[in-house]
């Protein structure tokens, strides 16, 4: 029981070609910036956009399939789909909304209805089943829009940025929700999201996703301490380097040489956390064989740290206290050095 | 000097009360404007040929022409329509504008005219006389009977004794006419100048002078015109022989 | 709230447009004459007017929804080579005189028009002069009314909603009837009140297309004008009663049928 999906595709300006493989009993995340192609491809995979070539599997059944001109239509595909902005029918009750999807499967209404209101139980809204969506909360229709989406017992579940309309507090309440709920689901689940904080809460598995390419897949964990890209880099906030590994340093496209303990052969990432890099005013003596002139460019405070991106030759992010960047007497356009030491440096094969 | 300028004043007011003034002389050369003539949709060939030739007598005049269903025209006089002379074809709307005082002197009779059945050229459904309208798979019709066509055809046909209902009462003779013309509707009653004006697109099937009505066509000034010696002249020409034998030729009876 | 003062060279030119449709509607209240409102009302050949016209108008409005809705719906979403010309073609009545309608109607469905012979000479039918005839005019000069503000509530409704829909397994016609049509409530709804006006007070097309005669063919309009000229005075009456109908209609919608 899996989803397989092989889909390329041309959307405006996104020029997307991405494979993937969902096994039943794992949670997966698609995760990467604005305009990667992530809810297009999942809209994709709902039959809703079309795609140039390519192939979608769903417990071995073929869903489309450009090869042999096979298409099945979104409405016939044992699907759920969560909306980014819910889309609950706002002319239908609570009720009639989460019953839509038995209702369209020919279920009887009453029978509809009785399997409607159990769900809604189940997440607390029962009393709410006469409402008119926009008398609920975000967080309430939130939760309508997931028991619509499992109402019907799909096979594959999509979820669309599931947590982006909610403000922090309710999202941090729902996540949980989300979680228990999506632990108890049979079926193969596809979140889609831009908040590293909700993938890796979510997710058993992450798939990075940037202009429409696969960048990274593997366990949260994995990703999160092994970037391959700037953008998860980013966005869990370490320094990432990219040279040729020589036993002991990698050496930069452009030149620059820096020492990294571990470093053996081959093509290799390195990893520096800013907490690693310290800032000097002048050249410092001493053990760190990695030193590098730079200039402040931006100083970001962040509560009791400091963020001071250096631009040089090696360009990194460092991460001070408040007392220190004092002492340094550092402006934005200040020349600093920075150094790091060789056994700071995290280095894995690219 | 006192003389001078009241003369003066005379003279200027005299010149100043309009064309009109100078033309006190009923000599055909001096008239000089138009009037407006509101007349029946039965007369539209025959009075846009006596315009045409009134003002070839009278080059300094122009006519301008409303040719409508005649309870229609009534209707725009009284609700103040701009117009000098008014054609009739029947007694009955001319009384009604007279007693609503909107009449310029008093009226005369210049044409009178009679029935006929009108059909599509070739009279594909065989009528021959007012009985055949009732014949089922005719489609007749009328003018409403507020018209004088529509008012003499109820009549006609009261008098021999047939009864059929139209499907449709138009608002003039025009109006039956073009039906017919369209092939819309088989057969109507309309007057035989009617038939005449429209030539071969029509044809005509006559109706027994015992149930035949004759329709009399009165003239008039309207009240209120500017242009009392032009409409003179207007109606005196309609009612001149040569109007009369104009008349004529478009299919009217003498008017007495 | 703090009231901004209206710029004087606003106010003048509105008052004289709110004048110009005020003062007919005064004259007609102020020169009916009302001792005889009853009387005329309730005339046989006013109620028969008053009937013939609201069957009609109602019927015009039912055939308009169902052809015109169709119609609407393909104009906002589907993509064809000539959509832009059919568009046009099936609007053309909101502008075209309505007797240039009638007769356009005549060259068609007349008993020597394009189809009306053949009906004419297959089954005997011919719709001039009937309240068929009627019924087709109406719905010439007033479908286009409902095809635009139909189009334009489909143009511009969420379609993502339909989306959901079709992901929640309803069938393309489930999706329509439940979900878009709802959506589109407010437009349909002024749409089929705007046709059901403009039939009800058509005039031009519906003489020269179906004729008049009582109880069959002649509406309230041909009514009120022929009565021009032999009762003025009950005339001013069915006027008024027309304006009125309009009126309300108006009011009821308010600003409706500007928002989908």
């Amino acid at each position: 029981m899996s989803l397989e999906a092989s889909i390329q595709l041309t959307l405006g300006p996104l020029d997307l070609e991405m494979e993937l493989t969902i096994e039943e009993g794992e949670v997966v995340a698609l995760l990467g910036p604005n305009g990667a192609g992530k809810t297009t491809l999942l809209r994709a995979m709902a039959g809703l956009v079309p795609f140039t070539s390519g192939h979608v599997r769903l417990d071995g059944k073929v869903l489309e399939d450009t090869a042999t001109n096979q298409y099945v239509p979104t409405e016939q595909r044992p699907i759920g789909f969560v909306f980014q902005d819910y889309l609950l029918f706002p002319h239908l009750s609570v009720l009639d909304n989460v019953a839509f999807g038995l209702r369209s499967r020919r279920m009887p209404r009453a029978a509809a209805a009785a399997k409607a209101l159990d769900w809604l139980d189940r997440v607390g809204l029962k009393s709410s089943a006469r409402a008119k969506p926009s008398e609920l909360s975000g967080g309430q229709r939130q939760r309508v829009a997931l028991v619509r989406a499992l109402a019907p017992d799909p096979r594959l579940l999509l979820l669309d940025e599931p947590l982006a309309a909610l403000d922090v507090t309710t999202r941090a309440e729902v996540r949980r929700d989300l979680k228990r709920h999506l632990t108890s689901f049979q079926g193969i689940r596809l979140v889609v999201t831009h908040d590293p904080l909700e993938a890796v809460a979510l997710a058993d598995r992450l798939i990075v996703m940037e202009k429409g390419r696969l960048v990274q897949t593997g366990a949260p964990a994995d990703v999160t301490e092994r970037p391959r890209s700037q953008y998860v880099a980013d966005l869990v906030g370490v320094n990432l380097l990219k040279g040729e590994a020589d036993h002991g340093s990698v050496r930069m496209p452009g030149g620059p040489v820096v020492a990294a303990a571990g470093a053996e052969t081959g093509e290799v990432f390195a990893v520096i956390h800013p907490r690693a890099v310290a800032i000097h005013k002048t050249r410092p003596e001493g053990s760190p064989r990695n030193v590098w002139p730079g200039r402040a460019s931006h100083i970001e405070l962040l509560g009791n740290r400091v963020r001071v991106r250096i631009d040089g030759d090696v360009p990194l992010v460092a991460e001070v206290t408040p007392a220190a960047l004092k002492e340094l007497d550092l402006v934005e356009g200040g020349e600093v050095w920075l150094s790091f030491k060789a056994t700071d440096v995290g280095v894995y094969a690219a | 000097m006192r003389v001078r300028v009241a003369l003066l004043v005379v003279v200027v007011s005299l010149a100043a009360c309009g064309g009109g003034a100078a033309a006190t002389s009923p000599s055909s050369t001096s008239l000089s404007g138009y009037i407006n003539v509101f007349a029946a949709a039965s007369l539209t060939a025959s009075f846009n040929a006596l315009g045409i030739a009134f003002h070839k007598a009278n080059p300094g005049v122009g006519v301008n022409f409303n040719f409508a269903g005649t309870p229609t025209l009534v209707t725009q006089i009284e609700q103040g329509a701009p117009v000098d002379v008014f054609a009739s074809a029947d007694t009955t709307n001319m009384d009604k504008l007279t007693a609503d005082g909107f009449t310029s002197g008093s009226s005369r009779v210049f044409a009178r005219n009679q029935l006929e059945i009108v059909v599509a050229p070739g009279n594909p459904k065989g009528i021959a006389g007012l009985a055949d309208l009732a014949k089922p798979g005719v489609i007749y019709i009328t003018e409403g009977p507020t018209v004088p066509a529509g008012k003499y055809s109820l009549q006609a046909l009261a008098s021999a004794g047939v009864k059929v209902t139209p499907k449709s009462l138009e608002t003039s003779v025009s109006a039956v006419i073009s039906k017919i013309e369209l092939g819309e509707a088989d057969a109507g009653i309309v007057y035989t100048t009617d038939i005449q004006a429209a030539g071969s697109k029509v044809q005509g099937v006559p109706i027994p002078a015992a149930d035949n009505v004759i329709a009399t066509y009165p003239i008039v000034a309207v009240k209120g015109t500017k242009n009392q010696d032009i409409d003179d002249a207007f109606i005196a020409y309609v009612l001149s022989a040569t109007g009369q034998s104009t008349l004529a030729t478009f299919g009217f009876l003498s008017a007495s | 709230m703090r009231r901004e003062r209206v710029p004087i060279v606003v106010i003048v030119p509105a008052a004289i447009g709110a004048a110009f449709f005020i003062l007919p509607l005064l004259g007609l209240i102020v020169r009916s004459p009302w001792r005889d409102a009853v009387a005329a009302l309730t005339a046989p050949e006013t109620l028969e007017a008053l009937k013939l016209s609201l069957v009609a108008s109602l019927s015009a409005t039912a055939v308009g929804l169902v052809l015109g809705v169709p119609l609407a719906w393909i104009y906002a979403r589907v993509e064809f080579p000539g959509r832009d010309l059919l568009r046009a073609l099936t609007t053309l009545p909101m502008v075209l005189p309505p007797v240039v309608g009638g007769i356009a109607l005549l060259l068609a469905f007349g008993r020597r028009g394009l189809f009306g012979s053949w009906l004419d000479s297959t089954f005997g039918i011919t719709l001039p002069f009937t309240t068929a005839g009627v019924v087709m005019a109406e719905t010439f000069v007033a479908m286009p009314f409902l095809i635009l503000t139909v189009e334009a509530g489909l143009r511009s409704m969420d379609r993502r909603y339909e989306e959901a829909a079709r992901a929640l397994g309803a069938s393309r016609w489930r999706v329509f009837t439940r979900v878009t049509l709802p959506l589109i409530g407010p437009s349909l709804f002024a749409g089929a009140v705007l046709c059901w006006a403009r039939a009800l007070g058509e005039f031009g097309a519906t003489i020269t297309f179906a004729g008049n005669f009582p109880g069959v063919t002649q509406t309230m309009p041909l009514a009120v004008y022929l009565l021009l000229e032999t009762n003025q005075e009950a005339s001013f009456i069915l006027s008024l009663v027309l304006l009125l109908i309009s009126l309300v209609v108006l009011v009821g919608l308010r600003h409706r049928w500007l928002i989908a």
